[in-house]
């Protein structure tokens, strides 16, 4: 067993400190202010070759593995931007596997490529407003047309597609009810976010305000027989191997933007001075952190075991499923202290951290909620009854 | 023409450096290390002269522990072509490691020796000058601009009061300050590429120069802390605080 990174992953790790090193505290702060996507970070992340860390060499990306992309995914996170850097670029880098694993060759050079250099940008429509967690139950639809397809239906909560020429769609191309399995019967597609056809609105939300999410009603969207990935009919199937993997980079984030709420509330620990002594000096303070150093180092070993897994070809559900479970948990722990740590400060956007508590709560939401991963873990390791 | 770069690993400069309880020296322990930014700007130029067609090769070196072939990585996934390391774990003074650069200048024989002015963490800022004295080349220190022109480089000069141009026969010494280029970042095509340059491996003995240090660090400590201001009511209440408190005039 080794635990150690080895030479080229520190060297990663390295350079995304750099990539990430302009963008201070400052930026995120007015980012989350303001809104409007950080483009001047997606680009110095493009321009360093990093959205091809996980591509194929075939189309000029590294080729490496969710390992290596799950450590540049928490370093960006912990570089200071949170998820509302993490989720700017997020899913570029693991989010387009299916095209990587079932895309035709022509597909790859035609798809990938303009990701890999930061020229297009891909967006992730998969959950529906009346579907939510029962991804099956998924009522978008996708018709045959003479020379294609014709897409209908409804998209939420679909992040960056205020700024993305590209979307990953799933769609049912046969209705429920002819399908022998629920899971059959749905299609995936990459085409054209054509504002024309598809009507995208913008979210208010809690936090990241940055990174856009989105309503999309899709109507008569006509999609050529060119953007069907792989077979008709198998789409849930290529989404469902990527679930994994992208467990694993959401738990990196989440690690990453635990250690950074961590690091803030450690540092002023160390400096406030009140009853003439530093607060960090007192046990109460000192022992919730401890803590969370404890609880994120945990997790983050279990989000390592479950990239080796991935890498190494072998099943790695459990831990994928577990390390995104514990990673959030950990984080969002980590922020509330870090934000209680500051005491009236933390409560003061100048000070980051409760900018940090409310971008921590998407890792326990998304992509996947923390109760459906206890009802995976108690039904598929534990090999109790299914409970819904 | 072949270009050397030294390159040192130094505490990462955003890292608020910690005195050791002993007082004995900085804690460097689980702290975070980099390449020295002043040698960042010398691989950068040695590398925009490579890419420009005036020089062929660029070749880093560092003396130190074994961890600074990650700095030499670095130096390889910027664009140097290989990578030199002299292991010695002691510390090694500015004439020690003067010395050493000059026998690897003997064996590589480079047209220009490009370092940085100074290093971050004891600023000494006498290698360069040292190297320049042993090999009795001539030396451009804190360049803000270096050009090279037939069998000699011209180096601008950030001096006190403004700036002066020298030109200098090469083969030829010349430290960087700050203003002489933006350096890159590491690329990951380039770190992909960096993994298959070489990377020699050396020890002091092999140059057969005496590492032991002549100076003795007595005592470090933190530099004072700062006082909070105090806003005073009147004139003659500055004055009388002037007088009594810091008794300046
Ligand atoms: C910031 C953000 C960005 C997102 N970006 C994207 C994106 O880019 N693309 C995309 O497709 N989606 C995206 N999502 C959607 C996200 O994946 C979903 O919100 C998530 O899957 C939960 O689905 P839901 O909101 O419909 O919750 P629901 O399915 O309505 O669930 C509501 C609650 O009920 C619980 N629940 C439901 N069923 C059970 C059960 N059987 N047992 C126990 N508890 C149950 C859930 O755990 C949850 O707590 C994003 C969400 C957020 C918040």
């Amino acid at each position: 067993m080794d635990f150690a990174l080895n030479d080229q992953q520190q060297d990663i790790v390295r350079a995304i400190e750099s990539v990430c090193a302009p963008f201070d505290d400052a930026y995120w702060l007015e980012r989350d202010r303001e809104g409007g996507f950080p483009e001047a970070f997606v680009q110095a992340v493009a321009d360093g070759g990093w959205l091809g860390i996980a591509m194929p060499e075939s189309v000029g990306g590294a080729g490496l593995g969710i390992t290596e992309a799950a450590l540049m995914m928490h370093t960006i996170a912990k570089s200071g931007g949170g998820f509302s850097a993490a989720s700017a670029v997020h899913m570029n880098i693991f989010g387009l596997k299916p095209i990587m694993v079932h895309g035709t060759e022509e597909q790859q050079q035609r798809m990938l490529v303009p990701v890999l250099k930061g020229e297009e940008r891909a967006c992730f429509a998969v959950t529906e407003p009346d579907a939510g967690l029962n991804t099956t139950a998924l009522q978008t639809r996708a018709d045959r047309t003479n020379d294609g397809y014709v897409i209908n239906g409804k998209k939420v909560w679909t992040s960056t597609a205020q700024i993305a020429d590209k979307m990953l769609i799933l769609v049912r191309t046969t209705p429920r009810e002819e399908c022998e399995r629920p899971a059959d019967g749905m299609s995936l597609f990459y085409t054209k976010l054509d504002r024309d056809r598809v009507d995208v609105r913008e979210i208010e939300k809690m936090g990241r305000k940055a990174v856009d999410s989105n309503e999309m009603f899709i109507d008569n969207l006509e999609v050529p027989y060119e953007d069907l990935i792989g077979e008709e009919g198998k789409g849930f199937k290529y989404i469902f191997d990527g679930f994994n993997p992208e467990r694993i980079l959401i738990a990196a984030e989440c690690i990453g933007l635990g250690q950074l709420a961590l690091s803030k509330a450690a540092n002023y620990a160390g400096e406030r001075v009140v009853f003439d002594r530093p607060i960090g000096q007192n046990q109460a303070i000192q022992h919730p952190l401890a803590q969370d150093w404890m609880a994120l180092e945990s997790a983050f070993l279990l989000v390592m075991k479950a990239a080796w897994l991935y890498d190494t070809g072998q099943s790695c559900a459990a831990e994928a499923n577990a390390a995104k479970y514990m990673a959030a948990e950990a984080a969002y722990k980590a922020c509330q202290n870090a934000v209680m740590t500051h005491g009236g400060f933390g409560y003061a956007k100048e000070f980051h951290v409760e900018r940090y508590l409310r971008e921590s709560l998407i890792g326990r939401i998304a992509p996947i909620s923390a109760q459906l991963i206890q009802n995976f873990i108690a039904e598929r390791v534990l090999g109790l009854p299914k409970s819904y | 023409m072949k270009i050397l770069v030294p390159v040192k690993r130094v505490i990462d400069y955003n890292v608020k450096a910690r005195v050791k309880a002993d007082n004995t020296g900085i804690d460097l322990a689980n702290v975070k290390m980099s390449m020295n930014p002043f040698d960042e700007i010398a691989v950068e130029e040695a590398l925009q002269k490579k890419e420009s067609g005036e020089a062929e090769e660029v070749i880093a070196v560092s003396i130190g522990p074994s961890q600074c072939q990650e700095t030499l990585r670095t130096a390889l996934a910027m664009g140097a072509d290989r990578a030199i390391l002299i292991e010695e774990d002691s510390d090694v003074e500015p004439l020690v490691v003067a010395k050493l650069l000059k026998a690897v200048v003997d064996e590589e024989q480079p047209g220009l020796v490009i370092l940085g002015k100074q290093a971050i963490d004891d600023d000494s800022n006498q290698t360069g000058q040292m190297l320049a004295a042993l090999l009795g080349w001539p030396q451009g220190t804190f360049a803000s601009e270096v050009k090279l022109a037939g069998d000699k480089v011209e180096v601008t000069r950030e001096v006190d009061g403004g700036l002066e141009t020298v030109a200098l026969n090469l083969p030829a010494i010349v430290t960087t300050d700050l203003r002489l280029n933006e350096p890159r970042y590491a690329t990951l095509p380039n770190i992909m590429k960096a993994k298959k340059k070489p990377l020699d491996t050396k020890t002091v003995g092999d140059y057969g120069v005496d590492v032991t240090p002549r100076l003795t660090t007595l005592y470090v400590a933190e530099p004072a802390k700062r006082e909070a201001g105090i806003i005073v009511e009147s004139v003659e209440e500055l004055v009388q605080k002037l007088k009594d408190e810091a008794g300046v005039i």
